[in-house]
């Protein structure tokens, strides 16, 4: 080949080596569900007040993972159910937390986490009952946790009980709004942000992941799902 | 109407004389790369059907939505191996097996080679070894950058302890990318290009033992590559290079794309060493005498001996992986009566002589080239192949040193800490044999030559570092630990790639008939040597600091330490983009010929034309001495190339005549 | 073929001057100085410190294998800077170098030397790990070196993603926190519920991966007081980076005043924990959980397969 044409099919191959290669990158490596925003307006370090809202689902009738379950979160300005695990609250502020539990039981891999920690007062309230510990293995009790290792929460969400799960049975699409035939659990708690910035992940400690090996692979180790970031900004 | 009694070869071309040169078709209807994609394409498309409908009508009722979701195993594993099938068939890998079923004329090789000439084949299944190693070439380099962007994107990712730029799941997969990415793939580095293109004619053959062999195990490459690249489409493996269960067995479909790529490799390896191994015991010119034997050569041949002896370990834990994920069995689900301890030792059963088949070719390289440049013979011949069959042998017995905290029987410790502190006598040759060499030579500080220097530097520090990890208490703490990964880079990275560079230098214009730009050569080996250096000595000090592997965060006052090593790491992907550089200008732009011997080396290579003729030599040579005879004046030459007639046959009939005698 | 030349003798060669003892006099400068700077300046700061037995035994073996490591280093590095500075290829010289092939008595000082500093390493190892009951590495189901007595004995389990402890001398209950007493040995049993971890605690230098169904049982003796950094040091998913946790070691006193209000407090949780075992099943359910999953009303509750599927445990 001449050296021009050389020199074009140079410069040919690299343009489109990089077009992939940043397609990779921003697609595939970047990419990733929505963070919901509860910090906006909200001046930190302040004790205010924030309403997180989430719901947590049997199946996930948005996407192509129809088997896995999954959390979904409010966003606090349209009211609209968010597909994300990610959101964003203040320093130094107080988090008053509702969950709305629509998937059924399964009992713990280690019944220590039936232990509600972290919150104020270590306390949680389902349907408003307050509740300390949850026995997930003495009966029908808990679907899923929402847990921040990295400042010691762990609440376990209640789940509806086994009658409710047989008939009318488990809402089959996601999100699932609260209403007569589709039975759910309100889980309601509060705990204090960290006064400084911060990335805490959190999970659910339940076996939810099904099919996969200890229940714990899939929707469990999937940002998006069952698992997922909340971001304390200044 | 007549019955046609004419044999088949005479439908095949306009001439009518059988034995005359067969007609070329068109290059596009010839197999070549885009018939393979084709290939794999309907390949894939046809095993992820299958799966489906496999998966479809053996699911249980209690998870009927698995098929409907892209959580499933067996499309995917199904589909890559019918795509794997479909690009070998594309190339025409099976073409002439399917001939010789059929009874049809297979057409000889050198017919084959005369046909295609010029760059179109280096994109088809070309059963000569040149060019096996070109492509080669060119595949590791490609493999190595990519490999290479992953790991810029991790040091991206550590410059804050608590930013994080990617989300972790990213983070987890570009990790597992980039340490399988470099782990399989560059088991192949040296010898893939430089095994291939350089063994036959150091030893004086005109041809490798299994060409088709060697073609097909470069082929496999392309295919692991983007099979393992694929992942990131399926959510990627969170398991790192090591794979361990029962993590990998609980991970999703991205899994899939690490055990089928691993283990395709580990294929292809397997062929190379193969080949390589017959080549060097039964295609040895006459005279070529094991005691002749070029340094690089013993490099090569135990380094495939490895390679033979450790990949098909490593291809049965990878299907084992793949039937606990797709066919429930239970190898390493410990409830189920496996055990996790089963993949470990079965991973680093291959995984130890894995780091030797790395290092060794590193060892060859500077080995061969250092009398060059010094040129003074190669001090200690003996004892440098005894150390590389040494460290072959020894590799074997040292595995569980990767395993010393992780529950084995504690007897065995002491054990494994005495066989790997044991390695490293045979190891240390090399450096033993660099010393004799050095003492009172004549020093030539060429481009590979200071490649060669600098793999020694940074192999010692590797190599010690080894020993503080042998050490069963300090492992305690450096285990798992960034010393590690500190302490492979440096023999890995600091070691063969290092002298993969030098031998690029020194050996293209051998391979290609062009010369790599010297100046910019020097600026590339002091700018890598620099920043390799910085980026990866400290470390050391972080592993020690305490900050494990594969995380993405790490203590505040480690923090400066990373930032360091974060910039020095972009800087050293800029010293390799010098190279990249350099070598398409040199190759495609400016083609700078360099026909001759410009290294004035007296290895047998360099004896005929760069690049060498087809055939390699005009006729088999005899070989008269080895190749580092400098500085004895009556030397003979390395070999006699234009033996006279008589003299080969003479020979065989001698060694014949002896067979006979002793039978 | 490997002809001997003669030999390089370092002691008075007759044209030049003598390489052989330059190389080794300016060796043994640098060795001894990067030695002492080693053992004495280096040494007390060596990672990982010597807050336990363990930690210390591991400091001490860090500095000694520098000291030994230091001079094999600079021996090399002195020699190859020596020779391509003194025997680099003059402008315009286009000689070969004098063709040494080979030297047996060099070769076997190397060979020897280096096999003996192997042997020393070896024992010294050996020792060091025998000596320390274990130095801290987990040692698995059966370990053989253990202190006497009754150590203190602390499970570490290791789940996705957070460590918990269990005190099986304190009724059995179970914590996030880790809390241990001073001048007392420890036994770690250190299991998984899952995948592998290894249970990092940095400061006391013990490290001990954690198998699912498999216990690996470590060693150590505190000394000081202080925090402990515990972190995993075995890829185990997605949070593996975020898998850490700080420690505290305390007097003797108040760790059995911290352990005797713990077990306490947390009553109402210990009872629902498994009965201490030093491996644990989590897919063992029972009946009226396993009652759930048929009616399939529940979500993997821990198994594989799902229970339609033959061979269940």
């Amino acid at each position: 080949m001449s050296l021009p044409a050389r020199i074009i099919t140079l410069v040919v191959a690299f343009l489109a080596v990089t077009a992939v290669g940043a397609f990779v990158v921003l697609h595939y490596l970047l990419g990733g569900p929505a963070t919901v925003d509860y910090a906006a307006g909200v001046t930190p370090n302040t004790g205010a007040t924030v309403n997180v809202v989430m719901q947590e689902d049997p199946q996930t009738t948005v996407g192509s993972k129809p088997d896995w379950v999954t959390y979904f979160i409010r966003n606090p300005t349209t009211g609209a159910w968010v597909h994300t695990t990610l959101f964003q609250v203040p320093a130094g502020s107080r988090v008053d937390m509702t969950v709305f539990g629509f998937d059924g039981c399964t009992p713990l891999r280690n019944p220590v986490w039936g232990q509600v920690t972290g919150t104020i007062g270590n306390v949680e309230y389902v349907d408003g009952k307050p509740y300390h510990v949850l026995d997930s293995w003495g009966g029908c009790n808990v679907g899923h946790t929402f847990s921040i290792p990295g400042i010691n929460l762990n609440v376990p969400m209640a789940s509806p009980g086994l009658l409710q799960a047989a008939k009318p049975g488990l809402c089959a699409t996601s999100p699932c709004t609260p209403g007569p035939g589709t039975p759910y659990r309100v889980m309601t708690f509060s705990f204090y942000t960290p006064h400084i910035d911060g990335q805490y992940f959190w999970q659910c400690r339940i076996p939810c992941g099904g099919g996969f090996l200890t229940g714990f692979g899939g929707p469990m180790q999937t940002i998006g799902f069952m698992t997922g970031n909340m971001d304390v900004v200044s | 109407m007549a019955i046609e009694t004419q044999p088949e070869k005479a439908h095949g071309g306009g001439d009518a004389a059988p034995a005359g040169p067969r007609r070329q078709r068109p290059w596009w209807m010839r197999p070549a790369i885009h018939t393979a994609i084709a290939g794999a394409v309907i390949g894939y498309l046809l095993g992820h059907l299958l799966g489906n409908f496999l998966v479809a009508s053996n699911v249980s009722t209690e998870y009927p939505n698995i098929a409907l979701s892209d959580s499933s195993d067996v499309p995917i594993v199904l589909g890559y191996a019918f795509g794997t099938v479909g690009w070998l068939a594309g190339l025409g890998v099976f073409n002439d097996l399917v001939r010789q079923v059929l009874g049809r004329p297979v057409p000889a090789e050198a017919e084959e080679e005369a046909a295609g000439a010029g760059l179109a084949r280096y994109f088809r299944f070309s059963l000569d070894h040149k060019v096996v190693g070109i492509q080669y070439l060119i595949g590791m380099i490609i493999y190595f950058c990519t490999a290479g962007l992953f790991a810029m994107a991790i040091r991206a990712e550590l410059l804050s302890p608590t930013y994080h730029l990617f989300s972790s799941s990213a983070y987890i997969e570009i990790v597992g990318e980039h340490g399988t990415m470099m782990m399989m793939l560059m088991t192949s580095v040296v010898l893939g290009p430089f095994g291939n293109y350089l063994v036959p004619i150091m030893i004086g053959s005109k041809r490798v033992a299994f060409p088709r062999i060697e073609a097909l195990s470069f082929w496999l490459t392309p295919v692991a590559f983007l099979v393992l690249l694929s992942g990131l489409t399926l959510g990627g493996f969170p398991f790192g290079w090591t794979g361990y269960a029962p993590l990998s067995i609980q991970s999703t479909v991205g899994a899939d794309s690490y055990a089928f790529a691993f283990g395709l490799m580990g294929i292809s390896i397997i062929m190379a060493g193969f080949n390589i191994v017959v080549t060097v015991i039964c295609y040895r010119a006459p005279g070529m005498r094991w005691s002749r034997l070029p340094i690089f050569v013993w490099a090569m041949l135990t380094t495939a001996f490895m390679m033979v002896l450790a990949a098909p370990v490593l291809v049965g834990g990878m299907y084992m992986m793949l039937t606990d994920r797709t066919a429930q069995t239970a190898f390493f689900v410990d409830q189920l009566g496996g055990s996790s301890y089963l993949y470990e030792n079965l991973f680093w059963f291959f995984g130890h002589p894995e780091v030797y088949i790395l290092a060794l070719p590193g060892f060859g390289i500077v080995s061969e080239l250092i009398p060059v440049f010094c040129r003074k013979p190669l001090f200690g011949y003996k004892v440098a192949a005894a150390g590389m069959v040494g460290v072959t042998l020894l590799s074997f017995f040292v595995w569980q040193h990767h395993l010393f905290v992780s529950g084995i029987n504690p007897d065995m410790r002491p054990v494994f800490m005495f066989t790997t502190e044991l390695i490293s006598v045979p190891t240390g040759f090399i450096y033993l044999v660099a010393i004799g060499t050095f003492w009172k030579a004549k020093i030539r500080f060429t481009v590979p030559m200071l490649f060669a220097l600098g793999m020694y530097f940074n192999f010692l520090i590797g190599g010690i570092t080894g020993v503080f990890l042998s050490d069963v208490p300090a492992d305690t703490t450096e285990h798992g630990s960034f010393f590690v990964l500190a302490h492979f880079h440096y023999t890995i990275m600091g070691g063969l790639i290092f002298a993969f560079m030098a031998a690029c230098y020194y050996w293209l214009p051998k391979m290609m008939g062009v010369r790599l730009n010297q100046a910019l050569g020097k600026i590339h080996f002091w700018t890598m040597f620099l920043f390799f250096n910085s980026t990866f000595l400290p470390l050391f000090a972080v592993g020690m600091a305490g900050q494990p592997r594969r995380v993405f965060e790490y203590a505040r006052n480690l923090e400066t330490l990373n930032d360091w090593v974060s910039i020095s790491s972009f800087l050293l992907g800029g010293s390799i983009l010098i190279f990249v550089i350099n070598f398409v200008w040199s190759t495609v732009i400016a083609r700078v010929p360099e026909v001759g011997n410009p290294w004035r080396s007296r290895g047998l290579e360099w004896q005929v034309s760069s690049p060498p003729p087809p055939g390699n030599f005009a006729h088999v040579p005899v070989v008269l001495s080895n190749p580092y005879e400098y500085g004895t004046p009556g030397a003979p030459p390395v070999a006699d190339l234009n033996p006279p007639t008589g003299v080969v046959s003479a020979a065989y009939a001698a060694v014949a005549e002896t067979a006979g005698a002793e039978a | 073929m490997a002809a001997d030349a003669p030999a390089p003798a370092p002691a008075g060669a007759a044209d030049g001057p003598n390489h052989g003892l330059r190389i080794f006099m300016l060796w043994l400068v640098l060795a001894l100085a990067a030695d002492l700077v080693i053992w004495f300046v280096w040494g007390p700061h060596l990672p990982p410190g010597a807050m336990s037995s363990s930690a210390a035994n591991q400091q001490f073996d860090i500095k000694v294998m520098a000291v030994m490591a230091a001079p094999v280093m600079l021996f090399v590095l002195v020699f190859f800077g020596y020779s391509l500075i003194v025997w680099r290829q003059r402008e315009g010289d286009e000689e070969d170098g004098p063709p040494i092939h080979g030297n047996t008595r060099v070769q076997a000082t190397w060979i020897t030397l280096s096999s003996v500093l192997v042997l020393a390493l070896f024992t010294f190892g050996t020792v060091e790990l025998v000596t320390a009951n274990g130095a801290g590495a987990g040692e698995g189901a059966s370990p053989i070196w253990k202190p006497g007595g009754s150590p203190l004995q602390v499970q570490v389990i290791a789940q996705q993603w957070e460590f918990t402890y269990r005190y099986p001398q304190f009724g059995g209950f179970e914590t996030a926190d880790l809390v241990l007493p001073t001048g007392q040995w420890v036994e770690f049993h250190v299991t998984s519920l899952d995948v592998i971890h290894s249970f990092w605690a940095y400061q006391l230098g013990v490290k001990a991966d954690a198998n699912p169904g498999a216990d690996n049982v470590a060693y150590t003796k505190i000394n000081d007081t202080g925090t402990i950094t515990v972190r995993c040091a075995e890829l185990c998913g997605l949070w593996h980076g975020a898998m850490f946790d700080y420690g505290t070691a305390v007097s003797a006193a108040g760790f059995e005043s911290w352990a005797k209000a713990t077990r306490i407090r947390l009553a109402a949780v210990t009872r629902l924990l498994p009965p201490y075992a030093l491996t644990y099943d989590p897919t063992v359910i029972p009946q009226i959980n396993k009652a759930m999953v048929a009616a399939g009303i529940t979500g993997a509750a821990g198994l594989y397969y799902p229970p339609t599927d033959p061979v269940q445990p």
